[in-house]
């Protein structure tokens, strides 16, 4: 019975220090490529970051999270880059979000649908927006249905209001509701430390800014 | 000496925790081209890289021992490598083998035009078909594409110098034997089938698959809707005598639906705007009833589709012989088609597909000469050419066909398919009291395999084998076609086959000693194809052997119809589309063709009445959010057709070519305009939709072609039926959002 016990005491040690081993290099790990994240400018650059996540992604396999951070490296890197097929990256961060997704549905990776859309969007604005405007109305809902106190989806309907022709319902005006939604909610947005996605207060508070002027 | 040991000991330390192993290395593909992008990471684990635009990557891990490194791209297949870390450099050039994929491998091309879902080379979407200003109708969609002839007075396809009769079209696997409404000479019909029946489309304009005959040019295959998305109603109303119900009802299941439509025509309200060239006697009218009945079964579905339509037209129009007299026809047409497919994934990777269909078409027609108002009865003998002009023929045409086909995939996307066809076609028909029966009993095996012998390199070979009972012949015909990438989005297509055709009923009718007519064809096709973007090009050869001639006849029931005549085609077509370089979404085609060929009463070889050396065509299209309007521009061109005069040479049993000349280039363009008031709304239980076209916008003098008089003294132009043609209607949708379909197609 005693060896039994030592046995199982043994056994919950080495799964608990196997599990904080984990926990040890996943902490670090993510600190260090949000960092690259945050400093990233090139595409390769993007997309080394992205590769970076993927691989933290598919080694804990029960994490949304580092999913999420690849598909928004994609993302950003692709919005800046004038010379990358934005239909192909489009279909990567598809990909990435649904695997995600197969974890765990939420707002946070709608919102990122959402400035995919948009992505998509930029390779020709005036042909696609008939194509592309209801399924950014479709994850914007869908992102607040999930969580309607997010406050990257308001600031990313924002901004795709802001540069929205006037005469369309868009423009400064319109977009300024937004972003002062946005920067309230980023206000009393959780600050507990974990890796869920907090990024976006600065550029909101500037959006807002503009909008005011 | 006791601090400077504990440093060294500590720095050992340090080195050993920090002992990192190195890898690096170049990843290829199979053809030693880098790869760039490719993932490298240690499985497990986190530490990785990828390859940079030499395929080159390097990376450093802290682990110990052995571990396994992964190296994986989108489309290839991954390699898994076990390694010894140790903290040696290590150095790693991996070459990855494409993925055999089915979204990723090459597909023909040649000869084939993709038309319908949302897939990549796909040529039109079902809503260019519905919105390119061709009033929804399905031929009238493909003419604006390469390959094909405008001929605005005649129905159907002339494709790669074919004539109308050489292009089949199929439903859901089964044949469609009368695919127009039955119309009188000079008039082009509308096609019967509502363009929003179908989701997917391939226009073949040759070379294609075994698996299809009795067709010499070209074939038109057209697959139906699987299950509605909802239940829906739609009313569409037009004050130009226009009405189409229709409604879907999935059920609660998701396992069946039905649908039930009725559509009314009336032209008479347009005839008053138009001022037509010719003298209405009967107002077009045309019925049409569907019904289908879709339901999914263990690995498949069963569909049934049912249509009935009915008819009438009737005209008169200055006859050609002589200036007193005028030449009236009426046509009364109904038809019943019925098509039943049941295809069945019987699992271990085979697939039965049973397509049938079963028509019968009844025609009445009534052609007389009317001198004032009064018909007249005969002429005398010396005039016998004009007695010609007056007939009544009731036709009676039974046709029925059964198709099975057995698919079987293997690995690395090789598949076989094959099967028989058996078509029964029974005419009983009376031509001013004389009767005209006869059946045929036509069959045919056929067998097709396609090999992958890469992602970017197929070959596909087929044999069909046919026979005709009444034509007392069997025929051989090989199929090969193959496909070879180029580059990312390039590829290269070629296809060679035998075509065979039984002559048409009109000449089996009378001569049943005819054979199968033949054509042969050779085609190669580049294609460049991006989601937003695609170009086609495509060279053709086409040898016809064994057409249908025939001589004037000497004595009554003599009919001089052999299968003497012969000829060839060659040209090349020209497709580009493009939804990205503008705001707009367009495309163009333009066909280039070389053709003669001497056949029915062509004394030689000739380039054919039906032919112009020249097609150009142009679609525009753009949607304007902020009036939530779609406006539709289809412009096309043609230069001149040749038209002849052949004399009747009753001493020598031949025509000679009297007289000849050409018509003058062709020019339309197409307007419409789709207003969608409630675009942009969500939640809506409703949606309107109004629909304005003009035909000919420009009012454009168009002549298609001329025709001589019996002694070839006086020739007659053949124009339009009016200047231009107005549509303007609303559709009203209760129950799925139409717009959201206009998005969901569109691009």
């Amino acid at each position: 019975m005693k060896k039994i016990i030592l046995v199982c005491t043994f056994a919950l040690f080495m799964a608990m220090t196997s599990l904080m081993a984990q926990t040890a290099r996943y902490i670090p790990t993510m600190k260090t490529n949000l960092e690259l994240l945050k400093n990233a400018k090139t595409m390769q650059e993007y997309n080394n970051v992205a590769a970076a996540f993927t691989r933290v992604a598919t080694a804990e396999k029960t994490l949304w999270v580092p999913y999420y951070y690849a598909a928004l490296a994609k993302l950003h890197g692709a919005m800046n880059d004038q010379n990358v097929d934005k239909d192909v990256v489009a279909g990567e961060v598809d990909t990435l979000l649904g695997s995600a997704e197969a974890i765990e549905s939420n707002s946070e990776l709608s919102t990122l649908h959402y400035y995919n859309e948009v992505l998509k969007m930029t390779v020709n604005p005036a042909a696609r927006y008939m194509q592309e405007a209801p399924l950014l109305e479709k994850y914007y809902t869908q992102a607040i249905a999930q969580d309607s106190t997010n406050p990257r989806i308001y600031f990313m309907k924002g901004q795709t209001v802001f540069h929205t022709p006037e005469s369309f319902g868009g423009g400064p005006e319109a977009a300024k509701a937004l972003f002062q939604k946005s920067v309230d909610l980023y206000k009393i947005q959780d600050t507990a430390r974990s890796f869920k996605p907090k990024w976006g207060k600065e550029d909101a508070e500037a959006m807002l800014k503009k909008c005011e002027q | 000496m006791r601090p400077y040991l504990l440093t060294l000991l500590l720095g050992l330390l340090t080195v050993h925790l920090t002992a990192q192993t190195t890898i690096e290395g170049r990843v290829n593909d199979n053809r030693m081209r880098p790869l760039i992008g490719v993932s490298v990471a240690v499985k497990n684990g986190y530490d990785g890289s990828i390859t940079d635009s030499l395929g080159k990557y390097n990376f450093k891990t802290p682990d110990q021992g052995t571990d396994t490194l992964v190296f994986s791209l989108t489309g290839y297949e991954s390699i898994e490598r076990v390694v010894q870390l140790s903290g040696a450099k290590l150095t790693l050039n991996i070459t990855l083998k494409e993925a055999f994929n089915e979204l990723s491998a090459v597909t023909i091309t040649a000869g084939s035009f993709s038309a319908g879902d949302n897939k990549k080379g796909v040529v039109l979407s079902s809503l260019d078909i519905l919105t390119t200003s061709t009033n929804a109708d399905i031929s009238s969609a493909m003419r604006l594409l390469p390959g094909t002839q405008q001929n605005g007075e005649s129905s159907g396809l002339f494709v790669h110098g074919g004539t109308a009769g050489e292009t089949a079209q199929y439903m859901d696997g089964a044949v469609i034997q009368n695919p127009y409404y039955a119309g009188g000479p000079q008039v082009m019909q509308r096609g019967r089938f509502d363009p929003r029946l179908f989701s997917g489309t391939m226009f073949a304009t040759g070379g294609y698959s075994a698996l299809y005959g009795n067709a010499m040019s070209s074939v038109l295959l057209m697959n139906s809707n699987d299950l509605p998305e909802k239940s829906e109603y739609e009313i569409d109303i037009s004050p130009i005598a226009y009405v189409n119900l229709r409604t879907q009802q999935l059920a609660k299941d998701k396992k069946s639906a039905f649908g039930v439509s009725y559509n009314y025509i009336n032209v008479w309200p347009e005839m008053q705007i138009l001022n037509p060239y010719f003298d209405i006697t009967r107002t077009p009218e045309y019925h049409t009833a569907n019904f289908y009945y879709h339901r999914k079964t263990k690995g498949g579905m069963i569909k049934y589709y049912t249509e009935f339509s009915h008819n009438d037209v009737g005209y008169s129009w200055q006859d050609i012989d002589s200036l007193s007299l005028k030449d009236k026809i009426n046509v009364a047409n109904n038809n019943w088609y019925n098509n039943l497919n049941w295809t069945e994934n019987l699992g271990n990777h085979w697939k039965l597909i049973w397509a049938n269909s079963f028509s019968i078409n009844h025609d009445h027609i009534n052609r007389s000469i009317l001198e004032g108002n009064k018909e007249i009865q005969s002429f005398p003998e010396v005039d016998f050419w004009m007695n010609n002009k007056i007939f009544t023929y009731l036709n009676t045409e039974l046709h029925a066909q059964s198709r099975l086909v057995l698919e079987k995939k293997f690995r690395n996307l090789a598949a076989i398919r094959f099967g028989g066809e058996y078509d029964y076609a029974h005419t009983d028909g009376e031509y001013n009291k004389r009767d005209i029966t006869f059946k045929d009993h036509y069959g045919a095996v056929f067998a097709e395999n396609d090999l992958y012998f890469t992602n970017d390199f197929m070959l596909k070979t087929g044999v069909r084998a046919e026979r005709s009972s009444l034509i007392n012949e069997t025929k051989l015909a090989p199929r090969v076609s193959t496909a070879y990438r180029i580059g990312p989005n390039e590829q290269i297509s070629a296809a060679y086959g035998i075509f065979y055709q039984k002559p048409e009923d009109n000449y089996l009718m009378y001569n049943q000693h005819l054979g199968f007519t033949k054509s042969s064809q050779y085609i190669l096709n580049y294609q460049k194809s991006t989601t937003s973007q695609i170009l086609r090009l495509e060279a053709y050869y086409k040898k016809y052997d064994d057409l249908v001639r025939f001589v004037p006849a000497t004595q009554v029931n003599n009919y001089p119809i052999d299968n003497g005549g012969s000829g060839h085609a060659e040209g090349f077509d020209l497709f580009w589309k493009d939804q990205k370089t503008f705001p707009f979404k367009y495309w163009v085609s333009y066909s280039y063709i070389h053709t003669k060929r001497q056949f029915l009463d062509y004394p030689t070889q000739l380039q054919p009445d039906f032919i112009t050396p020249h097609t150009f065509s142009a679609v525009l299209q753009q949607f304007i959010p902020n009036i939530k309007t779609q406006v539709n521009f289809s412009y096309s061109f043609a230069t001149g057709r040749p038209y002849y005069y052949f004399k009747p040479d009753i001493q020598n049993h031949s025509y000679q070519l009297e007289k000849q000349g050409e018509s003058s280039p062709y020019n339309n363009l197409d307007f419409s305009i789709d207003y969608l008031p409630d675009f942009g709304k969500t939640h809506k239980k409703m949606t309107v939709m109004f629909v304005a076209t003009v035909k000919n916008i420009l009012g454009i003098q168009q002549l298609y072609t001329y025709n001589y008089s019996y002694d070839g003294s006086y020739k007659q132009p053949v124009w339009p039926m009016s200047k231009r043609q107005y549509f303007i209607g609303v559709f009203f949708n209760f129950g799925r959002d139409r717009s959201q379909e206009i998005i969901n197609e569109n691009l």
